[in-house]
């Protein structure tokens, strides 16, 4: 099989046309603009729909429409226009309708930057809309993964009915990598709740209101158990020279790849390191976290936030071992000789909250 | 013809079965619009015989439950933004009737955007836009239509401009635009005016079947729960009142000269696809890996310049020949806070080790075409690494002890060889040239299907020569 050569945002837009998905509606930002840009080149010819949308309220309410006309459907946006997509993909999760939304995280708050930052966790994790809802995310390091984890967001989207969100940083989105795209493509799903304009689907109806309390509560419960088996059996994650590692470094996206160098390095050294990947934020593999605590002394978190994710790994941990959190913002990254001093420390001191007032660290927190 | 009005159309539902509590009246108030509106809208789709191809998207407001009475497809969409999904679900079953329902809420005011831009795209579609001049789901709060000096619970004192401005007439508004093909406002307040509400409700059904666009029909409605005002006392207010600010009549009407506004997609067979997406390239020709001494194996590499030096081809170029020579590859572009000052750069592996962190911040080689990216990228390389710089255009060695320099005219050299602009092919042959990285006929044939023309190409030969020659041993 031959490897093509390219661009993460590319490889998002490639993968979701041979995963049949048939349009897409979206707004520029940076750094997710390639991938509306490649949209507008393919979709068109491969017999899709590409829209450049009038504001990311409209992309994803156009989103909206195409999958409750039982399509599969697909945008890509970053910080600000995610935020603005908040109330339609509640909508989406309350009429249980299936897309994919692509997030390349941007800095923030407000304008913030374009540089990487993986400051949505909360917005896109935790469900940045209002209500009762869970939006599945996957979170690639890698350009094959954006082609990967493109092509699976899709399948579970369908699976669950539910908005799937393929979530990375600008570094992701940008870099090009050898991808193997798959040989063929595959057809959507037939969608028999959709309402396609026939007469065999003239009875359907896609809605999210429920006057009466009791079928609300209903139609919660109902989601919630949709959930409660996306939590168990969904969950991916990546699990590096963790066996008997002493100190397990939790990252995703970006920083997955320079905390992998960094534990080869820290082995190198004899420390006996590991890194744990989620590849899924939601569900998050927090089993298998609560698993490996069992012998690791300490975790390690890195993230290009203030910290959000590490809430989800302290959850897991449940307060077993010292979960350390480092962090690098503003579209900074650290570097390798960076993190592998900071897992030197936490070697050495597997708790390093005792260090903050002498540390002159960008950022320690426990 | 008398009887016919009488008859319940078949895209209305007999028994309102979806409804919560009994299933023959209607949720809405005596004297309400939105329930004759409704009824209009089923004859015209049975007139058409378009029942199972309709489909009719609910909007929030009053009408909300519009799938209560509705027998067609139906689905319910965020405030305001119906047009947004009735552009989405058009195009994805052109041959549909798809029907946008807005109050003046939704339209109007939330919805403004979606309205203005579906409207401008000239969609194929039909919004029907109910102007009650109050927003009636919530409990009758001042709508963007409400008329100057109308109280409603949050005009108290009457609807003032200096505070409220003008009541908005959308109609007039979108038909400046040349997107939509047809707008109409028509009221409900009697039979004379309902005849020609119903009339034009047809027409804008029509029109989309007949693919000419957009058409919009808006309709003065009763809303006498919000007015405070008897269903009767509500039609003399709207008759005195609201075709005053909102006059009656055709406000843009193209339909006669409109045509084939049907948005098809064009039928692509699945097995096109590979290729569509340029899958499928003609040459993946795999190289063999090259003899490469020791300490120039495995490198991380960054490539600085000013933008428009060439120097992201060059990162790309390298990671796609490392690729075909069996090696793992990354680049990365300069991107985010590097971007700063003109400068631009790329970072490269070349591998035969998985690759961890793609981001060079300890290169191995760096490859520097003008002063700043020397000055900024010399601490970083690794102890022993190679540093090639354009000697031509920086005026300063490396002060490093601990690297291999090549001290390259890079633009000096291409300039030689036809073009200044090919000092990256220089820079290429002298880092080519010192290493043995990777196999040079290898490499010029991908550059070959990167070049443009076959002059570029031998200038790009001659100035790779130029570096290779300078570079050797
Ligand atoms: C985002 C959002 N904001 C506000 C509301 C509350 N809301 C529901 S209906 C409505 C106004 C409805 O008025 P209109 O569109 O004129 O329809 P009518 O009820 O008069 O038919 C508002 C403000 C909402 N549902 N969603
Ligand atoms: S509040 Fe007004 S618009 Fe709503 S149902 Fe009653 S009369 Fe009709």
């Amino acid at each position: 099989m031959t490897k093509e050569l390219i661009k993460g945002n590319e490889a998002v837009v490639k993968a979701a046309i041979l995963a049949g998905c048939r349009s897409f509606y979206g707004y520029p930002i940076t750094p997710a603009s390639e991938i509306t840009e490649a949209a507008a080149r393919y979709f068109p010819l491969a017999g899709g729909t590409f829209l450049q949308a009038e504001s990311e309220i409209a992309s994803i309410n156009m989103v909206y429409g195409a999958a409750a006309a039982g399509e599969r459907t697909m945008t890509a946006s970053s910080g600000p226009g995610i935020s603005l997509m908040q109330e339609g993909i509640s909508y989406l999760a309350g009429s249980e309708l299936p897309c994919v939304i692509v997030d390349i995280t941007r800095g923030g708050p407000g304008l913030g930057n374009i540089a990487p930052e993986q400051s949505d966790y909360h917005q896109v994790v935790k469900g940045g809309g209002h209500g009762n809802y869970r939006t599945i995310v996957l979170a690639p390091n890698s350009v094959q993964e954006m082609c990967d984890l493109t092509f699976l967001a899709f399948d579970l989207a369908d699976k669950y009915r539910n908005p799937a969100i393929v979530m990375t940083d600008g570094f992701i989105g940008q870099m090009m990598e050898p991808v193997e795209f798959p040989t063929t493509s595959v057809e959507a799903p037939a969608r028999p709740w959709a309402v396609l304009g026939n007469a065999e689907t003239r009875n359907n109806l896609i809605t999210s209101i429920y006057m009466s309390p009791d079928e609300l509560e209903a139609h919660q419960r109902h989601l919630e158990a949709k959930y409660a088996r996306a939590n168990r059996g969904e969950e991916l994650f990546e699990a590096y020279r963790t066996d008997d590692a002493e100190v397990i470094t939790i990252g995703y996206g970006i920083v997955s790849r320079i905390l992998k160098t960094a534990v080869d390095q820290a082995r190198e050294m004899g420390i006996k390191a590991g890194l744990f990947r989620p590849i899924t934020l939601w569900p998050f593999p927090d089993r298998q976290i609560d698993i490996i605590a069992d012998w690791t002394k300490s975790f390690m978190v890195v993230e290009l936030s203030n910290g959000q994710m590490v809430d989800d790994v302290r959850l897991a941990v449940n307060g077993r071992r010292p979960v350390n959190f480092y962090s690098r913002g503003g579209g900074n990254v650290p570097t390798v000789d960076e993190l592998l001093g900071q897992l030197i420390k936490v070697s050495e001191d597997s708790y390093v909250r005792e260090n903050i007032s002498e540390s002159e660290e960008l950022f320690w927190g426990v | 013809m008398y009887v016919k009005t009488y008859q319940r159309a078949k895209s209305f539902f007999g028994e309102f079965e979806r409804k919560p509590g009994d299933h023959l009246t209607t949720h809405y108030c005596p004297g309400c619009g939105h329930g004759n509106l409704h009824k209009y809208i089923a004859e015209a789709i049975d007139d058409l015989g378009l029942q199972d191809r309709t489909i009719f998207v609910n909007p929030v407001g009053c009408s909300v439950f519009a799938y209560y009475y509705m027998d067609v497809g139906n689905i319910q969409v965020p405030h305001g933004r119906a047009p947004a999904a009735a552009t989405a679900i058009k195009r994805a079953h052109p041959d549909s009737l798809v029907i946008s329902y807005q109050g003046d809420g939704d339209l109007a005011a939330i919805g403004g955007n979606e309205i203005l831009h579906a409207a401008n795209r000239g969609e194929n579609i039909t919004v029907f836009f109910i102007n009650n001049a109050i927003y009636g789901m919530t409990g009758g709060q001042m709508a963007p239509t409400t008329l100057l000096g109308q109280k409603t619970i949050t005009s108290p004192f009457g609807r003032a401009t200096e505070r409220e401005g003008f009541p908005l007439r959308v109609s007039e508004l979108l038909a400046t635009l040349e997107g939509p093909t047809y707008i109409e406002r028509v009221g409900l307040f009697d039979n004379k005016s309902r005849m020609k509400a119903r009339k034009a409700v047809r027409k804008a059904l029509r029109n989309q079947v007949e693919g000419r666009g957009f058409s919009l029909v808006e309709i003065l409605s009763p809303c006498p729960t919000g007015w405070g005002l008897t269903p009767t006392e509500s039609c003399e207010w709207m008759q005195e009142k609201m075709v005053k600010q909102f006059p009656l009549g055709v406000i843009k009407d193209e339909s006669a000269s409109r045509e084939g506004w049907n948005r098809y997609r064009q039928v692509v067979p699945a097995e096109k696809l590979p290729e569509i997406l340029d899958l499928t390239k003609e040459s993946t020709e795999q190289f063999t890996p090259t003899d490469v001494p020791g300490c120039y194996r495995n490198p991380s590499i960054k490539i600085a310049g000013f933008g428009g030096q060439g120097l992201l081809f060059l990162g790309k170029l390298l990671a796609e020949a490392g690729m075909r020579h069996a090696y793992n590859v990354s680049w990365i572009p300069s991107y985010g806070p590097e971007m700063r000052g003109g400068t631009a750069n790329c970072q490269v592996n070349i591998s035969t080790e998985p690759i961890g962190s793609p981001l060079v911040s300890r290169p191995s080689v760096l490859i520097a075409l003008n002063r700043p990216s020397l000055d900024k990228f010399e601490p970083e390389v690794a102890s022993g690494g190679l540093i090639i710089y354009d000697s031509s255009l920086i005026d300063r060695a490396p002060e490093r002890g601990d690297v291999e320099v090549i001290a390259l005219p890079a633009t000096k050299l291409a300039d030689e060889a036809g073009s200044a602009r090919a000092a990256n092919m220089v820079a290429l042959g002298a880092y080519l040239g010192r290493t043995n990285l990777l196999d040079q006929t290898g490499v010029f044939k991908i550059l070959e299907k990167m070049t443009k023309s076959e002059d570029q190409m031998a200038i790009n030969r001659r100035a790779f020569d130029a570096g290779a020659r300078f570079a050797m041993f």
